[in-house]
C-alpha cells in the first residue's frame, strides 16, 4: 500500500517522535537546542537542584545576545544586572560542558542569526531555543520553535521535549514581488490577514513560486515572524537555494557524508497531495509595502493605506482594541501614515539584522542624509555580518548618512540593553513586535522592512520607498 | 510544581484582548536569574505611574481585587514572547488560573508547568463572567480541576476542557521532566539507531 502523502511538518515530526503513549504528549527528540542569558538561568539552576546533569551538552550551543551592549565598550558593563547574568551563563557553560560564544567571540550574535551563519541549523532538524523568534530557523526546512524555561531544562536534562503535536497551516506565496516590496511585507501582510492568533496550535509551511524565489535570509525573514501570527513555528521546504546556502559552512558534513545528507534532505518536502488543516494563498503581485499602524504585528496595513476606522467594526472586543491601539499610538482613525513623522530608526534584529538587510537599507542610504530630526542605529545582527558589511564598506555608508553603526546584538528590538526610544516618540523598526513599551517603556513602534525603515530615516517621516529607488 | 485542585476566589477582570507577554512583564525585568519577585513587576507599565505610583485606575490596584487569585483576561492571552517570567510573575502575585476565550501556545505551555490553570471557555460564557464581576466586583467562583468546572454565586456551572495529561500533573503537582525521563531507555536507543 503506498503511503499517504506527507507533508515537511509530519516527516520531520515522525522523524523525532521518541515515544508516543495515548493520552499523553509526543516526546519529540531535539537536534540543536540554543540558548541565551536571558531565558536559560533558572533552568540550570532547576537542574542543579534536582541532581542531574545534562544528557547532550554536544547538541547546545549558547550566545549572548539579549542584553549586550552595542557600543564597543565590551566589559564591564553599565548595567551590573545584566552583566551578573551574561555572567551566570559563562558560569553554567563551563560548569556543564557548553560551548559558548561570548562577548569576546568573532562568532557571537543574536541567536537565530548565528545558528545558519555557522551551517548548525539544517533540514530536517528539530530545533529549540528559550526565544520565541526560533521560528526563524524553519527557513532551511527545520522544526523549530520556541519554549518556556522549563522546557530548557528539559532539553537540557533529556535531549527531549513533550509536545502536542500541533496542526498544519499553508501559506502559499504565488507571484513576483514588485521593486521595494520585500519578504517582511510579506510576512506583515499575512499576520494582517489572519490576525495575532489566526496561526495558534499551527506550524505554517510557506510553499509559493514567491518563496522559492526569495532567498534563505529573506525566508528567515518571512518565518521568524510565524509566532507573530500565532504559529510556533514557520517552515519552508529545503531546495537547491538551501544547499547551497549551507555548502561549505563550518558545522554542514564534508565529502560523503555531504552527500547523504543532500540525499536525505532532497525527501523532506511535502509530497505531492499531502494535506494541510488550513491553508490561505497570498499573491505576491499584490502586495505593497507593508507598515504596521498598532500595538501588535497583525495590525497592519499597505503604507499607501488610511489608518482604519474602529467605528467600522462591528465585533466590540476587536473595536476596543483598535480603539485602546491609536490611543497609545497617538494616531487618529482614517488618518494617512505617509508623512508621519518619525524620531528614531532602527535597523536590525533577528527578523532583519542580516547582510542583505543591512545592503538593502544602504542602497537607500548611499548619497543621502537621515533627517536632522531622526535617531538612526543601524545593529548588525552577528559579529560576522557586521564583519561582512565592513569589508563591502557598508558602514561608511550609513555612518556618511548620519546613522550609528554599532556591534551586534538584540538591540532595540527588546531594549533591554540600554537602546531604547524615548517615552513617546515614533520608531520605524525593522524587528517584530510593537507591544506597547516593547522599544522602551512609552515608545511608540511602526513595524516595516529594512526598505521602508531606511526611507523614513531619509525623509524624517513614512515615505514610499518605492518613489526613492 | 504547585498543586492545582479546587480554587474559590475574587475575579480579576481584564478585558483587553491579545495581552502580551511584554504587558504581562515588560523586558527591562527579565535580568533576573532566579524567579523570586517578578510580582513586583507583574503588568508593570500598566500597574506604575511614570513617577512609580501605582495607577489606581488599574484594575490591580483596586480594594475589591486584593489577594484575588483568578485573572479574566480577553482572548489569546499571553501572545508574543516565550519568557516563562510571565507565569512567575502571574503566579508570583497571586494569581493561579486564568480565563480566557483563548491562549498563545507558548504561554498555555509555560502556565501548565507552574500550576497556573488556564480555562478556556467560550465567547458567550466569557462575556457572562465580565458582566457578572462588573455587577459585583467581589464575586467568587470556584474552579474545579477534577471536575473541569466554573461554579458561579448563584451555583450555576459551566465546564472547560484540558487535557487528561496537564490535568493529572496539576492535581498530583509532579512536573513533566519526571515523565521524559522515566523513557530514558527509548531516549538511548532512539539515540543509537
Amino acid at each position: 500500500m503506498p503511503l499517504k502523502p506527507r507533508t515537511l511538518f509530519e516527516k520531520i515530526w515522525a522523524n523525532h517522535l521518541v515515544v508516543q503513549e495515548s493520552d499523553s504528549p509526543a516526546v519529540l527528540y531535539v537536534d540543536l537546542h540554543l540558548i541565551h542569558e536571558v531565558t536559560s538561568p533558572q533552568a540550570f539552576t532547576g537542574l542543579r537542584n534536582r541532581g542531574l546533569r545534562m544528557r547532550r551538552p554536544e547538541r547546545t550551543l549558547a550566545t549572548m545576545d539579549h542584553s549586550t551592549p552595542t557600543t564597543p565598550l565590551g566589559l564591564p558593563m553599565a548595567d551590573t544586572q545584566a552583566e551578573a547574568q551574561l555572567q551566570q551563563l559563562a558560569d553554567n557553560c563551563a560548569e556543564f560542558g557548553i560551548e559558548l560564544f561570548d562577548m569576546d567571540s568573532p562568532q557571537r550574535g543574536i541567536v537565530h542569526i548565528i545558528g545558519p551563519e555557522l551551517g548548525l541549523t539544517q533540514p530536517g532538524m528539530t530545533i529549540v531555543c528559550g526565544d520565541s523568534h526560533t521560528s526563524t530557523h524553519g527557513a532551511f526546512g527545520a522544526l523549530a520553535f520556541g519554549i518556556g524555561t522549563s522546557e530548557v531544562e528539559h532539553v537540557l536534562a533529556s535531549q527531549c521535549l513533550l509536545q502536542e503535536k500541533p496542526k498544519t497551516f499553508e501559506v502559499r506565496v504565488e507571484g513576483t514581488l514588485e521593486r521595494g516590496v520585500s519578504a517582511k511585507d510579506i510576512i506583515l501582510a499575512l499576520i494582517a490577514k489572519i490576525s495575532i492568533s489566526g496561526g495558534t496550535g499551527h506550524v505554517f509551511e510557506f510553499t509559493g513560486s514567491a518563496m522559492r524565489a526569495l532567498s534563505l535570509e529573506e525566508r528567515m525573514t518571512v518565518c521568524n515572524m510565524s509566532i507573530e501570527g500565532g504559529a510556533r513555528a514557520g517552515m519552508v521546504a529545503p531546495d537547491d537555494s538551501t544547499f547551497q546556502y549551507l555548502a561549505g559552512r563550518d558545522s554542514v558534513p564534508k565529502g560523503a557524508a555531504w552527500e547523504q545528507a543532500l540525499a536525505a534532505w532532497r525527501e523532506l518536502p511535502s509530497d505531492p497531495g499531502a494535506a494541510y488543516d488550513q491553508s490561505i494563498t497570498i499573491e505576491a503581485d499584490e502586495l505593497v509595502p507593508m507598515i504596521t499602524f498598532g500595538t501588535n504585528p497583525g495590525m497592519g496595513i499597505p503604507i499607501t493605506d488610511a489608518i482604519p476606522d474602529p467605528a467600522q467594526t462591528s465585533n466590540a472586543d476587536v473595536r476596543h482594541n483598535l480603539e485602546k491601539a491609536l490611543a497609545y499610538m497617538g494616531l487618529k482613525p482614517g488618518q494617512a501614515l505617509l508623512g508621519q513623522p518619525v524620531d528614531v530608526v532602527f535597523i536590525g534584529s533577528c527578523t532583519n539584522g542580516r547582510i542583505s538587510d543591512l545592503r538593502l537599507a544602504a542602497d537607500v542610504l548611499r548619497g543621502r542624509k537621515v533627517a536632522e530630526s531622526v535617531r538612526m542605529l543601524v545593529v548588525p545582527g552577528s559579529q560576522a555580518v557586521k564583519q561582512q558589511a565592513e569589508s563591502e564598506g557598508l558602514q561608511h555608508v550609513f555612518r556618511a548618512a548620519g546613522a550609528e553603526w554599532r556591534e551586534s546584538g538584540c538591540s532595540m528590538c527588546i531594549a533591554m540593553n540600554g537602546d531604547q526610544i524615548e517615552p513617546g516618540q515614533y520608531a520605524v523598526s525593522t524587528s517584530n513586535r510593537n507591544f506597547e513599551g516593547r522599544q522602551g517603556k512609552g515608545g511608540r513602534t511602526f513595524l516595516a522592512s529594512p526598505l521602508t525603515a531606511a526611507a523614513a530615516a531619509v525623509r524624517g517621516q513614512i515615505s514610499d520607498v518605492r518613489t526613492m529607488l | 510544581m504547585a498543586q492545582f485542585t479546587q480554587l474559590t476566589s475574587r475575579v480579576i477582570p481584564l478585558a483587553n484582548r491579545n495581552i502580551d507577554t511584554d504587558q504581562i512583564i515588560p523586558a527591562r525585568f527579565l535580568k533576573v536569574t532566579d524567579k523570586s519577585g517578578l510580582g513586583e513587576a507583574l503588568f508593570s507599565d500598566w500597574r506604575y505611574n511614570t513617577n512609580g505610583s501605582p495607577n489606581t485606575n488599574f484594575v490591580l490596584n483596586q480594594a475589591d481585587h486584593q489577594g484575588a487569585q483568578i485573572l479574566l483576561a480577553g482572548g489569546n492571552f499571553g501572545c508574543g514572547s516565550s519568557r516563562e517570567h510571565a507565569p512567575w510573575a502571574l503566579t508570583s502575585w497571586g494569581i493561579r488560573a486564568v480565563i480566557s476565550t483563548s491562549f498563545a501556545d507558548i504561554f498555555r505551555n509555560n502556565a501548565l508547568k507552574n500550576g497556573l490553570l488556564p480555562v478556556i471557555v467560550d465567547v458567550e460564557t466569557h462575556k457572562s463572567l465580565f458582566d457578572l464581576v462588573e455587577e459585583l466586583p467581589t464575586a467568587e467562583l470556584t474552579i474545579d480541576l477534577d471536575s473541569q468546572s466554573v461554579t458561579l454565586p448563584d451555583g450555576a456551572t459551566m465546564s472547560f476542557p484540558i487535557d487528561n495529561f496537564s490535568k493529572n500533573c496539576l492535581l498530583s503537582g509532579i512536573d513533566q521532566l519526571g515523565y521524559i525521563l522515566s523513557h530514558e531507555a527509548r531516549i538511548s536507543a532512539y539515540e543509537a539507531a
